[in-house]
């Protein structure tokens, strides 16, 4: 019998943009990494720890690109409020980063975190219970976009909502829950949000060896999230999915019932979303209700379009491409970003509608045809 | 649970051939007060080939819409077998319990290979969590295989249905119809766009099933339910106007009347 290969190996069989975009993450995060520990800073091989960070960041961003590519490329659900998954992993990892504070804020007060004495809130609330425990807040962190993710989507995929009208309520969840979470009274923080994080797991997050760590845990995340989501989509199940995605009713009249396909798979794209948005909180050290905001989960949309969607790695490239893009030019020409981020949708809208792996794929393509036609005068110049 | 109920195995009861597999009791369906279905009687035996024909607007589609779930009637019940009321499933579980449709403009799923549409639609358990982790079997692979060769597109399995012909995709979905399996074919319009050949193949396949099962047929094509038919029911204005063998049927006044315009 044929030995059996390795699980990893086999869901990633025949994916190679998959493994080539992995492959060369996995290389720029090692460098850096040992690049920030190891080498001395005056040395130019020196990776700075804001770089780190920064890299820390765009994981956490390419996998909440992912989640989203999860939904809208192969079920062909377009999510505008896929931030509010993310927002609530964040907030429930901010929590947790709140509690860690203990007397160490400003107020010295070990009881509440400094938001709330400052807001003069006497007691803490029910729902911050809990927080004290990693491991709980692990678990919070997937259960609540999740819990969110199957309320919602039960109501709305049965009801049968479907193409733009499914895009406004989703982009109006995010607008609710943002509005609530700017309010004060709510015990989140109100517009400041959560920050002044200074432990995770007892490490100091200002230290190198923190930041390098949570870099690898956010490239291991990354990846997992990639064979999770190929899995799915090199299974019979994904297969339906795609097939719902072109033609719903047909499905239902071949006996699947479409709203349990529709309901798995966003639940599990907003578990990623959530994971993703509780790897992002301790790098970037802060979490306020702005990524709650409808702007934020359509600029989310640019980044699955621009790499190219339906392709899980296009997502990927995508959320990189943007978001150094975003980062080089709100420091070097901070007026131009936003006009830029527009020009770039309109331009992959028109231009490039299977996005940056679809030049990829059409030049690799055109090389191929020319080796071809070469091959082929050859042989006709060989035969004359 | 509500999520995880499952259907697909639901006795409809063992039937002998002869007996009723699909009973249309008295059914009404109004658009905007224009009734699309007249009160609608209508009973198909066991491993019987029906053939049903009428004007634009008689009523056909929307007959197939009732008996699939796609319409909930106003009044009226749908009995399958011989205790399940289709009226109260949805179309996944009707499609479950074993009532196949080929739609008039066919359907494929167009970014998937002929092969894979046809796993697709192949009877199997067809709830979520099970297709995550299902393996193909190689008697599956091999049912397929045998559809594939029945439709005659064993030589484009790999092919992506989109890019198929008309007739092809005809071809592909009555494919799907049989890997469904289903005890009762509804088959809306099989012959359209189709070659004098391919027609005639369509009629052997259609003939066939019906051997094993129940088969249902909307056209408007008369040469080809000329050729196929035993029974036929003439639907008009949303209920039977006249039901018998092809014969009787086209020596009948009332039809004469108002379908063949004489």
């Amino acid at each position: 019998m044929e030995k059996r290969k390795p699980i990893i190996t086999r869901i990633l069989e025949n994916d190679k943009g998959g493994k080539i975009v992995l492959s060369v993450l996995f290389i720029i995060v090692l460098y850096v990494c040992l690049a920030n520990l190891f080498i001395p800073q005056e040395s130019a091989f020196y990776i700075s720890t804001y770089t780190v960070t920064l890299l820390g960041k765009y994981l956490a961003f390419a996998l909440l690109a992912l989640a989203l590519d999860l939904v809208w490329g192969y079920l062909g659900i377009l999510s505008l409020g896929h931030g509010a998954f993310f927002s609530l992993g964040a907030y429930c990892m901010g929590m947790y980063l709140m509690r860690q504070i203990g007397d160490r804020g400003v107020y010295g007060n070990a009881e509440l975190p400094d938001f709330m004495v400052f807001m003069n809130i006497k007691e803490l609330p029910w729902f911050w219970y809990g927080f004290d425990s990693f491991f709980i807040t692990a678990f919070l962190i997937a259960l609540v976009p999740a819990l969110l993710a199957f309320v919602f989507g039960y109501l709305a995929f049965r009801s049968r909502v479907t193409g733009v009208y499914l895009s406004i309520i989703t982009q109006a969840l995010t607008y609710a829950l943002m509005l609530a979470f700017f309010r004060n009274d709510m015990g989140f923080g109100g517009n400041n949000g959560l920050t002044d994080f200074k432990d995770i797991l007892g490490f100091n997050l200002q230290n190198d060896t923190t930041r390098v760590s949570l870099l690898m845990i956010s490239f291991f995340a990354l990846f997992m999230g990639y064979i999770i989501c190929k899995f799915i989509i090199n299974s019979k199940l994904g297969r339906v999915c795609i097939a719902i995605r072109d033609a719903e009713s047909r499905v239902r009249f071949i006996g699947y019932k479409v709203e349990q396909y529709k309901l798995f798979i966003f639940i599990v794209s907003a578990i990623l979303a959530g994971i993703a948005g509780a790897l992002y909180v301790p790098q970037v050290g802060i979490i306020n209700p702005g990524v709650f905001s409808p702007l934020f989960s359509i600029e989310l949309v640019i980044w699955v379009a621009i790499g190219g969607r339906g392709t899980l790695y296009g997502a990927i490239i995508g959320a990189f491409i943007v978001n150094y893009a975003s980062t080089y030019f709100t420091s070097a020409l901070p007026e131009v970003w936003l006009y830029a981020l527009g020009g770039l949708f309109v331009v992959s809208t028109l231009y490039l509608p299977k996005g940056v792996v679809g030049i990829i794929a059409k030049l690799s393509s055109l090389k191929k045809q020319n080796q071809i036609n070469n091959n082929t005068q050859k042989a006709a110049n060989v035969t004359a | 649970m509500l999520l995880l109920n499952h259907d697909n195995e639901q006795n409809i009861g063992d039937l002998k051939q002869g007996d009723r597999i699909l009973y249309v009791d008295d059914v009404t369906v109004s658009f905007d007060g224009f009734k699309a279905l007249n009160s609608l009687s209508l009973t198909i035996a066991h491993q019987e080939l029906r053939c049903i024909i009428g004007a634009n607007g008689a009523g056909k589609s929307t007959m197939m819409d009732v008996i699939t779930g796609k319409t909930k009637p106003d009044s009226g019940n749908i009995i399958f077998g011989n205790a399940v009321n289709l009226l109260e499933m949805d179309e996944p579980t009707i499609a479950q319990v074993g009532v196949g449709r080929k739609f008039q403009k066919p359907t494929v799923f167009e970014g998937h290979s002929v092969f894979e549409n046809l796993e697709l639609a192949m009877k199997a358990d067809k709830r979520f969590f099970k297709t995550l982790f299902t393996q193909m079997s190689a008697d599956e692979k091999y049912k397929i295989e045998q559809a594939m060769e029945l439709i005659g597109l064993k030589d484009s399995y790999k092919t992506s249905a989109g890019i198929l012909s008309h007739g092809q995709k005809q071809w592909l979905e009555i494919g799907m119809l049989i890997m469904q399996d289903p005890k009762l074919l509804l088959v809306d319009e099989p012959v359209a766009g189709m070659t004098p050949g391919e027609v005639e193949k369509t009629g052997e396949i259609l003939t066939n099933l019906a051997k094993t099962h129940s088969v249902v047929v909307v056209e408007h094509d008369m040469e080809f339910i000329r050729s196929i038919a035993k029974k036929v029911t003439v639907l008009h204005e949303g209920s039977v106007l006249a039901e018998g063998s092809m014969k009787s049927i086209q020596a009948n006044e009332k039809v004469r009347k108002v379908y063949l315009g004489e």
